[in-house]
């Protein structure tokens, strides 16, 4: 899987979980740019990426993501061992 | 109901929202005000819940505590709670708010101590919330997936399992002799997930949950089924079909001796253990109803069998006859005098269970499968009869509905049978014998006993010998429909004498009755008699102790009758003006 799809893939699951059918995120966008994007949704956001992928963060690298490409970037690493 | 067991979690914990909103255009919803107190973070329990409470006709205004606030919020004045008028308060800790668990150096009076410290204070939440006359839900305790002591922590007094064991006890002991207290049993929950499953560290760690976002909506789906029970809202009667389903076997066919039922061989097992199991409600107040394709004689006899657990009796109503089974179950519905939506049917046939789903919504059908194993858990994990007492009452309950029996004169009128049929997409093969299917035909004419015009026998050589003759019409068919291919299930030999086709034998599988296929073999045979020049078709019924269900085949089809006594009768059809009957499956014979 390469970045481009796990990008799109991951869109579906921001559109899921924040109800908006149409939203578009980028690589910049942050949690600051979505109303909704609180804490405990932050927790369902990642716990349905976990899934998808099946992948699993650990407690440090959620901490230090500052926004969707770095998340991406991390998920990209993660993937490409699983896949190895 | 959108939401049975197995539950698709994944699809449920993302989908969370769109789910609601579908759920929200139902308008018969009723409100209910539900507090919830969490001693973790309770968010996604109160997001979840909400989902399977829509689901089952509950719009649930909710209360929820700040975080960790269960004790406070019951214990002081907390006007917002008292002017939110709770009608359900569910009371959400595990053993993360056990407040000390005993130490290695304690003595045994300390630990005393400890325990009556703790069951004190869970008490006095108990009794201060009475205030609010309104259900209590009350999780008991998970056990802890690290132990400290390895497995004597179960039995030594400073054992955290130990602890947890007693203080579970005291709350069992609690909601017996509390009015409106009931227990959320998270030990067995937990068991049944696994403790490993159940607890995520990680998600503890980050969000406070005190269990992983995958046990959550099992969590709120059991919570949903006591909600739904004391509201009243649970089903009544279990409808059950018998072949393949109250034993193994087909008892038309197999005879008594026949069916898969006691304890000889791993399947009979298994049919028996679901028997228990629908033995045990029943004794517990469910109503238990039979809807079957049978013959009325025959599926009573079913339960004769020595190891039979379930007996006639035990069935308040009992349908075995050749309608749909949609119809039967109205009727039974208006015999017992309860809602459609208070049934439950269990078949292993997924073309009844489609039949009866579509055509009867409010029914419910989990969809079990065809593996007996299954059906407990379909019925058990779905709590469709969660019970929150035992009472008298219910025990007696299947007898007053048996009091109350009443037949319906009138048969509810099915309008749309023929459009169910073609919504099937139902496609046939219908041929000539062809050598590869010829054991299969042989087979056929050995076993099929109910749908079987003539109950001839044939042996292998026969049926070559007969396929290869031109002096007779031999004709299988194979039906496919949407729930995919049956196979060979019908058979038809045509003997030709002096410009007349005798019909030796007819016969067709049960599993596909009341699909119109007779009317497609017909048609074809026909048309291969009118190429032979053939004008005239004598149709011979011999009436065996299985086959009454096809005594007015010929008479249904048209032909006139020629001749008949007790032991048979003879019909004869003039094929010159034939009109091909079938209208609903498409016949295929490339």
């Amino acid at each position: 899987m390469n970045r481009e799809e796990i990008f799109t893939n991951v869109q579906s699951i921001f559109r899921d979980i924040f109800d908006e059918e149409g939203l578009v995120i980028s690589d910049t966008t942050n949690a600051d740019d979505i109303i909704e994007w609180d804490s405990l949704n932050h927790i369902n956001l990642v716990s349905s990426i976990e899934k998808e992928f099946l992948i699993k963060f650990a407690l440090g690298e959620l901490a230090t993501m500052k926004n969707v490409g770095s998340m991406i970037d991390l998920m990209v690493k993660k993937i490409h061992i699983k896949e190895n | 109901m959108k939401f049975q067991y197995p539950l698709d979690i994944k699809n449920i914990l993302r989908k969370k929202n769109s789910l609601k909103k579908d759920l929200l255009q139902n308008n018969n919803l009723i409100e209910k005000n539900i507090a919830i107190l969490g001693g973790s973070t309770t968010s996604e329990i109160k997001n979840i819940l909400e989902l399977f409470l829509l689901d089952s006709g509950i719009k649930p205004n909710f209360y929820e505590s700040e975080y960790n606030k269960f004790y406070e919020d019951s214990l002081f004045e907390n006007s917002l709670l008292e002017s939110f008028k709770p009608e359900i308060i569910y009371i959400h800790t595990t053993n993360l708010n056990i407040l000390e668990c005993p130490n290695l150096n304690d003595n045994n009076e300390e630990i005393e101590a400890l325990l009556k410290n703790e069951k004190e204070r869970f008490r006095s939440i108990w009794d201060s919330l009475s205030k609010y006359n309104c259900s209590i839900i009350q999780n008991n305790f998970d056990l802890t997936v690290e132990r400290y002591l390895g497995n004597l922590d179960c039995y030594d007094i400073h054992g955290k399992t130990y602890f947890i064991s007693k203080l579970n006890q005291y709350f069992s002991d609690c909601a017996r002799d509390i009015n409106n207290l009931f227990i959320n049993d998270i030990n067995y929950l937990s068991a049944y997930l696994g403790l490993k499953n159940w607890f995520d560290e990680s998600l503890w760690y980050q969000a406070k949950y005190a269990l992983s976002m995958e046990a959550i909506p099992e969590l709120a789906f059991n919570i949903s089924k006591i909600i739904n029970a004391i509201f009243g809202n649970t089903k009544k009667c279990l409808i059950l079909d018998l072949d393949n389903t109250c034993w193994g076997g087909v008892i038309g066919d197999d005879g008594l001796d026949g069916i898969h039922i006691g304890n000889e061989t791993a399947i009979s097992e298994t049919y028996t253990a679901f028997q228990k199991y629908l033995k045990l409600l029943h004794k517990r107040g469910v109503t238990l109803a039979v809807c079957s394709k049978n013959d009325f004689k025959n599926a009573k006899e079913g339960f004769t069998h020595p190891d039979s657990v379930l007996r006639f009796d035990d069935f308040t109503v009992f349908k075995a006859n050749w309608s749909n089974k949609n119809q039967n179950i109205i009727d039974i519905a208006s015999e017992l005098n309860i809602g459609l939506n208070a049934l439950v049917f269990i078949d292993d046939n997924p073309f009844e269970r489609n039949l009866v789903s579509s055509q009867l919504p409010e029914v419910i059908v989990p969809n079990v499968g065809s593996d007996v194993i299954d059906f407990i858990n379909h019925i058990d994990k779905n709590g469709f009869f969660e019970p929150i007492t035992i009472e008298k009452d219910d025990i007696n309950r299947s007898k007053y509905y048996e009091d109350n029996k009443k037949r319906a004169s009138d048969e509810a009128t099915f309008i749309s049978y023929e459009d169910f049929l073609i919504s099937l997409k139902m496609t046939a093969e219908i041929q000539s014998f062809n050598p590869i299917y010829l054991e299969r035909i042989t087979q056929l004419t050995n076993k099929t006993n109910q749908f079987n015009l003539t109950t001839k026998r044939y042996a292998i050589s026969e049926i070559e010998h007969i396929s290869k003759n031109k002096n007779y019409i031999k004709i299988y068919g194979k039906l496919s429909d949407k729930h995919g291919d049956n196979g060979i299930v019908a058979v038809t030999i045509g003997n030709l004498r002096k410009g007349k086709c005798h019909i030796d034998l007819w016969l067709m599988s049960c599993r596909v009755l009341k699909r119109d296929f007779e009317n497609a073999m017909l048609d074809e045979l026909i048309k291969q008699s009118k190429e032979k020049g053939i004008s005239v078709i004598i149709g011979y019924y011999f009436k065996s102790e299985k086959n009454n269900m096809v005594s007015e085949l010929y008479k249904n089809f048209g032909f006139k009758l020629v001749e008949s006594n007790s032991a048979k009768s003879i019909w004869e059809l003039d094929i010159k003006n034939y009109k091909n009957k079938n209208k609903v499956i498409r016949v295929t014979n490339e």
